[in-house]
């Protein structure tokens, strides 16, 4: 039990140093159903990656760069990237994968883990890929960030002033399809976009700059990580859901404890 | 002929743009439009509601792409723009001097130079969210000036504002452009209001300019008094740009306004 344990715990930490910081942007810039779309997607690479033959991961990988792509050229072109355009590739998505999976004959899937994650089914090998998604999304992230941040804060002024918009919105797209990549497995489909807001909205409290926030969700995420997995082994839960929970404990108690203070 | 002004011209303008058109949809926003942007130079657009004020704006700044004419910008052209519109999400923890650090590295003395003339000190630390409209008007212009912009592009800045604070607006920007020496291009929205500063005022109305000229001849222009006549009131006011002048202002306004009702 403690090389498991240690295992998913290592691999929940490696998601949450990741998550915190882009699911920061993922709040300001209140992307979470563009995340969520994009998730819902993974599932399709499962389906295609069985089919190509190919690693389920990357397969997962390169449906959500597809989407993710899809998505900032619907919105760079068309303007059409509302809650319902979303809400019609999220779920076709999701239902496109369930179909595809059904229809491969002899193919025997654990959906509830790819829908809710099987932390304990993590490997050690599979960490090497976890740490080096996580190196790659704080190493780019850093590297777009000014212009990330002045694009959030105000786009047209931001193009204005230089900024090249379409490259910086492909790479944070992109960052946020790799992080779904990686947190399939730990938490799930359906609780993947969870690891980016609830973190992120929770160390709002205690930010006065965009840094401390980012900096504050990957340590908040980092302790629902800690919290939720020593709470599954106690009592025999899933592990994704019992990190999510924990997050949202994490949340509840920030928010109701500022409010107690009586700040803004 | 020596002075600031010839070298200005022979540098040629900032931006030129030529017979533009926009459509949006099956509407022509604009049409037919030309008009150069020079260095050191103030340009007022007016116009009422839907004359093609903001679209002209986004034209010269590269944001609209015109459906006919040409569109020339002169390389390297350092624009600051401060929107209309500036609304950041309350998760987005930020305070009005990381907001101005975002524009690029700058020196300290530039840093209180813009801090001085913008009158943005005492709401440095603030965060952005709780800044009231004028305000963020002064953030957004001390962040654009900290660019040291070859042309300031003010989409508005006035709106919401009331007489007092527009006025001291408005003569604030005609003293950036003695200090910056940059060019300007400003929206205004309310016709009663335009600065003396500038060097000329365009009409728009319906997409194309009706008229234009220096703001003391352009309003006895015949498509000027057709177009925004009836709004002319007793609180017509050319503001002059001097911060100093405040008491020449008030009787400019007055005789003015004296002027209005003989008129």
């Amino acid at each position: 039990m403690d090389e498991f344990f240690l295992t998913a715990l290592a691999a929940g930490i490696g998601l949450a140093l990741a998550t915190g910081p882009l699911g920061s942007f993922v709040v300001w810039r209140r992307m979470a159903y563009f995340g969520e779309t994009l998730a819902h997607s993974a599932l399709l690479g499962v389906a295609i990656g069985f089919l190509l033959g190919i690693n389920l991961n990357l397969g997962i990988l390169l449906v959500c760069l597809a989407v993710a792509v899809l998505l900032v050229l619907l919105r760079q072109y068309q303007r059409l990237a509302s809650d319902t355009v979303l809400g019609i590739l999220a779920h076709s998505a999701l239902a496109l994968g369930l179909v595809a999976i059904a229809f491969m004959e002899g193919l025997r899937v654990d959906l509830m883990g790819y829908l809710f994650g099987d932390l304990l089914a993590v490997m050690p090998s599979d960490l090497y890929w976890i740490y080096a998604g996580a190196a790659l999304v704080l190493g780019t992230l850093a590297a777009i960030w000014r212009p990330l941040l002045n694009i959030t804060l105000h786009e047209e002024m931001a193009r204005v002033e230089g900024v090249r918009i379409l490259p910086v919105h492909l790479a944070f797209m992109a960052l946020v399809a790799v992080t779904i990549a990686m947190a399939m497995q730990i938490v799930g489909i359906l609780l993947v976009v969870s690891m980016l807001i609830i973190p992120a909205a929770a160390a709002r409290a205690f930010a006065r700059t965009p840094e401390q926030m980012a900096v504050v969700a990957a340590l908040v995420g980092c302790l629902a990580v800690v919290g939720g997995l020593a709470a599954a082994f106690r009592w025999d839960l899933p592990a994704g859901p019992a990190i999510v929970v924990t997050a949202t404990a994490i949340f509840a108690a920030v928010t109701s404890a500022r409010g107690a203070l009586g700040q803004r | 002929m020596s002075g600031p002004g010839t070298e200005q011209r022979a540098a040629g303008p900032l931006i030129r743009v030529q017979g533009v058109a926009v459509t949006f949809g099956d509407r022509r926003v604009l049409d037919a439009v030309s008009l150069d942007v020079h260095p050191g130079r103030i340009a007022t657009l007016v116009g009422n509601n839907g004359a093609g004020k903001s679209t002209l704006l986004r034209v010269l700044l590269g944001l609209t792409q015109p459906a006919a004419g040409a569109v020339w910008r002169a390389p390297g052209l350092r624009i600051g723009y401060v929107p209309q519109q500036f609304a950041v999400d309350a998760n987005l923890p930020i305070t009005v001097r990381r907001f101005m650090a975002l524009a690029g590295r700058v020196g300290a003395w530039r840093w209180q130079e813009v801090i001085d003339d913008t009158g943005v000190g005492p709401l440095l630390d603030q965060p952005l969210q709780v800044l009231s409209g004028g305000e963020t008007r002064r953030a957004l212009l001390a962040r654009a000036l900290l660019r040291r912009p070859a042309l300031l592009a003010l989409d508005e800045p006035a709106a919401g504002l009331d007489r007092h604070s527009q006025g001291a607006l408005y003569r604030l920007i005609g003293g950036l452009r003695e200090r910056y020496g940059c060019a300007v291009v400003v929206i205004s929205h309310d016709l009663n209001l335009v600065m003396a500063a500038s060097d000329e005022v365009l009409c728009l109305d319906q997409g194309r300019i009706a008229c234009r000229g220096a703001p003391a001849s352009v309003v006895e222009h015949p498509e000027y008094r057709k177009l925004f006549g009836p709004h002319l009131g007793p609180e017509t006011a050319v503001f002059p740009h001097d911060p100093h002048a405040e008491a020449s202002s008030e009787a400019a306004t007055r005789s003015r306004a004296a002027g209005g009702e003989r008129g």
